[in-house]
């Protein structure tokens, strides 16, 4: 653009701004959050000594509310157009730098395998012993097991198209299918894990065959009612699974038989290490690692199998699959026992790893989060899921780090209750700029000659 | 009026290769084909053509399975001619399909929509075209020949360890879609997405992918809707390739005359749900039936009409 253009365009755009508008729009949504507020923040209730309702008004921060939505408001209409160009042209920018990089997989894969493996290392040496069990638990192994289970769904939902709310029963049947066999049959960890995944899948078939039949918004509320339903079975099942109390006990994974701890049999002894409780976190991030990347694996491998483009196919048009000839039936079923497989084995190693689980681990904000971890990654891409893992739990995690702001907001603040908070301007911000997820584009599973990538407005999402 | 006399102008000699006998889809009250009985020949093409709403594609979704018609016998008789007493055992059994010889007979109304596709081999294509708009042009003829492929990738075991015997197989499924896009010349936008070819293409391409699936019948709901008169000629090349070079037979829905009077040998025409004529396209060009259905009747033939029905 000539610079005589972009004058036009500034000028157009200042003429086009009116203070009077500006003020009516703003004035509007202050009106609109005083309506809102009033029944919400207005009042607060209280019981008095006698037990009676007592309402304190509390008119100062409805105030406050509307004068921040007024002048919030105004100061985007005056700002925010910009902002928001900027932003987006960023995101674009971002994107058309990051394409290219397509070219260098190889090189980036092996990159991010090494400081993986290397990560607990860098972490010890960092953050000194102490320190880094928190780097390493909290944050890369929490974050490898959300990388997993994002994987996981990503097969039923990026690749078949089914959207799945109640994937988190899965999780749970994993785990508790590890909790038990292994308090009552005394089965060690390695004979679960599979185990695990068998049962999973087995559930992800026998949940299947009734609700395939559903479609879009019917499969979606069927399968969250399913999460709910094994939720309450294990919460009210209490002879089986000891109800809301949960399981504990659960026998932690030795290494082939060394049990981490400061036994003489023990794995430190056994090596002839000194004993210290770093050896087990070594042990489960390697362990969530190497499923996470089989998980990967199977994935990538399957996509390019008959059985991961009729997934894919079923997504674009179940319709024209059917007059192909392809089994949709079995194809869906597929897909949804391989997904609940390795939610299974993911929650195998969540029970394994802390010990004691309970139905509270299973709610239906897991299936959310694990959900939105999928979307926002960009459904369908591998390498989208894990960025959205890492940034969603990683940032929800980094939250336990902020407690140095209790010395502004005041000793009652809490920055983790501002998990969700995050998750939702998350949400906002990739409606607003990535429509399609941080990674959009489709790659195709075969080429004849050249490898291009086909942009997401052509890929579609799936009815169901 | 029987059967007979509606066969005008189609010689004695053809031999069916699917066969619809009294054919009748009711939906609620509304009764969008009546009675329907007809041949397509095999080897050769058959049209299906009539005015808007005259129940073509309600009879197309009954032969391919995706609707249920409420009553009548839809008989495919695959690999050469079949007899009518083995027609007849099999539609007096439960069963819906009966090996004999290299072929079979099998009785559509019975089977569902991807069962027929798979196992008696009868393709179709849509109105409005359905491709997979987000897949490249090569994966949408790959995912046409799923069935054998995923049978030879050993259902996704010898397949997910890389086995040999499955990347040969995959090597052949490219070479037969590589042919396909060779013969409608789009070999090289095969790594393009789908959705991105013109119009023409994309309806092209959806013939092939139905041709990947190796069909025995191949039914075209309306194949040269909105093409222009090149992109036509370019179709019926190719249809008729489809005819004479690997030996399908084709059903096809069309409102294009060019298309249908040029390469049709044979044209069942419908009118709100039943069949008014039956023949070769010199025939069906001649019928005084046919015409009143297209360009509506005479002012005197309504009051004949009118007169008909309140006497």
């Amino acid at each position: 653009m000539s610079e005589g253009e972009a004058k036009t365009v500034a000028s157009d755009e200042r003429a086009s701004f009116s203070w009077i508008s500006a003020l009516r729009d703003a004035g509007f949504l202050a009106l609109f959050t005083l309506g809102l507020s009033f029944p919400i923040l207005a009042f607060r209730t209280r019981q008095d000594l006698w037990h009676g309702l007592v309402l304190d008004p509390r008119w100062d921060l409805v105030a406050t509310v509307v004068a921040i939505a007024f002048f919030g408001r105004l100061s985007w209409l005056v700002v925010g157009g910009r902002v928001s160009r900027n932003v987006q042209s960023f995101a674009t920018q971002v994107g058309e730098v990051l394409a290219p990089l397509q070219n260098y997989k190889g090189t980036f894969r092996l990159v991010g395998l090494i400081w993986l493996i290397a990560y607990p290392f860098l972490a010890v040496l960092i953050a000194g012993p102490g320190g880094a069990l928190k780097w390493i638990d909290n944050f890369g192994i929490q974050i490898l097991i959300y990388v997993m289970l994002g994987w996981g769904l990503n097969i039923v939902v990026g690749l078949a198209g089914l959207l799945d709310l109640g994937y988190v029963a899965f999780y749970a049947v994993g785990a508790y299918s590890t909790a038990l066999l292994s308090t009552y049959f005394g089965l060690s960890f390695w004979i679960c894990l599979p185990l695990a995944g068998i049962f999973a899948a087995f559930w992800g078939i026998l949940l299947g065959f009734p609700v395939l039949r559903l479609r879009g918004d019917y499969l979606a509320i069927v399968t969250l009612a399913f999460g709910e339903i094994i939720r309450l079975v294990l919460i009210n099942w209490v002879e089986l699974t000891n109800g809301a109390a949960g399981i504990s006990g659960i026998p932690r994974p030795t290494f082939f038989g060394l049990p981490f701890n400061a036994s003489d049999e023990g794995f430190a002894a056994f090596f002839g290490l000194e004993f210290t409780p770093l050896h087990r976190l070594f042990f489960l991030f390697y362990l969530i690692l190497a499923l996470a990347l089989l998980t990967n694996w199977v994935t990538i491998r399957l996509r390019r199998l008959p059985i991961g483009r009729a997934w894919e196919a079923l997504r674009e048009d179940d319709i024209a699959c059917r007059s192909l000839g392809i089994d949709t039936v079995t194809t869906k079923l597929t897909a949804f026992s391989i997904g609940a497989m390795f939610g299974g084995i993911a929650g195998a190693f969540f029970a394994a790893r802390l010990g004691f689980i309970s139905p509270k681990s299973f709610e239906f904000m897991e299936s959310a989060v694990i959900l939105s971890i999928v979307v926002l990654g960009g459904m369908g891409s591998q390498v989208g899921v894990a960025i959205a893992a890492v940034a969603m739990i990683g940032g929800t995690e980094l939250l336990r780090e902020l407690g140095w702001l209790k010395s502004i907001f005041g000793a009652g603040f809490d920055p983790t209750q501002y998990r969700m908070l995050l998750f939702g301007m998350a949400m906002v911000g990739m409606m607003v700029w990535r429509p399609r997820g941080l990674i959009s584009k489709r790659e195709p599973s075969l080429v004849l000659h050249e490898k291009r990538a086909i942009g997401g407005d052509l890929v579609k999402e799936g009815q169901g | 009026m029987g059967q007979a006399a509606m066969n005008t102008g189609v010689g004695p000699a053809l031999e069916p290769i699917l066969r619809v006998e009294h054919l009748t889809m009711r939906f609620g009250g509304l009764l969008a084909v009546n009675d329907l009985s007809f041949d397509v020949a095999r080897g050769q093409i058959t049209a299906l053509i009539g005015p808007n709403g005259a129940g073509k594609t309600t009879v197309f979704n009954c032969i391919t399975g995706f609707y249920k018609p409420t009553s009548g016998r839809v008989a495919l008789m695959s690999g050469g001619p079949q007899s009518d007493p083995a027609i007849a055992a099999l539609t007096d059994s439960p069963g819906r399909s009966q090996r004999v010889g290299r072929g079979g007979v099998y009785l559509l109304e019975r089977m569902a929509d991807s069962e027929i596709a798979a196992q008696a081999k009868v393709a179709r294509t849509f109105q409005n075209i359905r491709l997979f708009t987000g897949m490249t042009v090569l994966e949408n003829l790959i995912v046409a020949q799923h069935n054998w492929l995923n049978h030879a990738s050993g259902y996704s075991v010898l397949g997910l360890v890389g086995a040999k015997s499955f990347r040969e197989a995959e090597a052949k499924a490219v070479e037969i879609a590589v042919a396909w896009l060779d013969c409608i010349g789009l070999k090289g936008r095969a790594d393009d997405p789908a959705g991105a070819l013109p119009y023409g293409d994309q309806r092209r391409l959806e013939i092939v992918r139905a041709m990947c699936t190796g069909p025995v019948l191949l039914c075209l709901d309306e194949p040269a809707a909105g093409l222009n008169p090149r992109e036509s000629a370019e179709l019926n090349e190719l249809l008729l390739s489809i005819r004479d070079g690997n030996g399908t037979s084709l059903l096809l829905i069309e409102h294009d005359m060019s298309v249908v009077m040029e390469i049709s040998d044979h044209i069942v025409v419908l009118e709100y749900g039943k069949k008014i004529s039956d023949g070769t396209p010199d025939y069906i060009k001649n019928d005084p039936k046919v015409i009143a259905a297209y360009l509506g009747v005479e002012d005197e033939e309504v009051d004949e009409a009118e007169a008909e029905i309140e006497g």
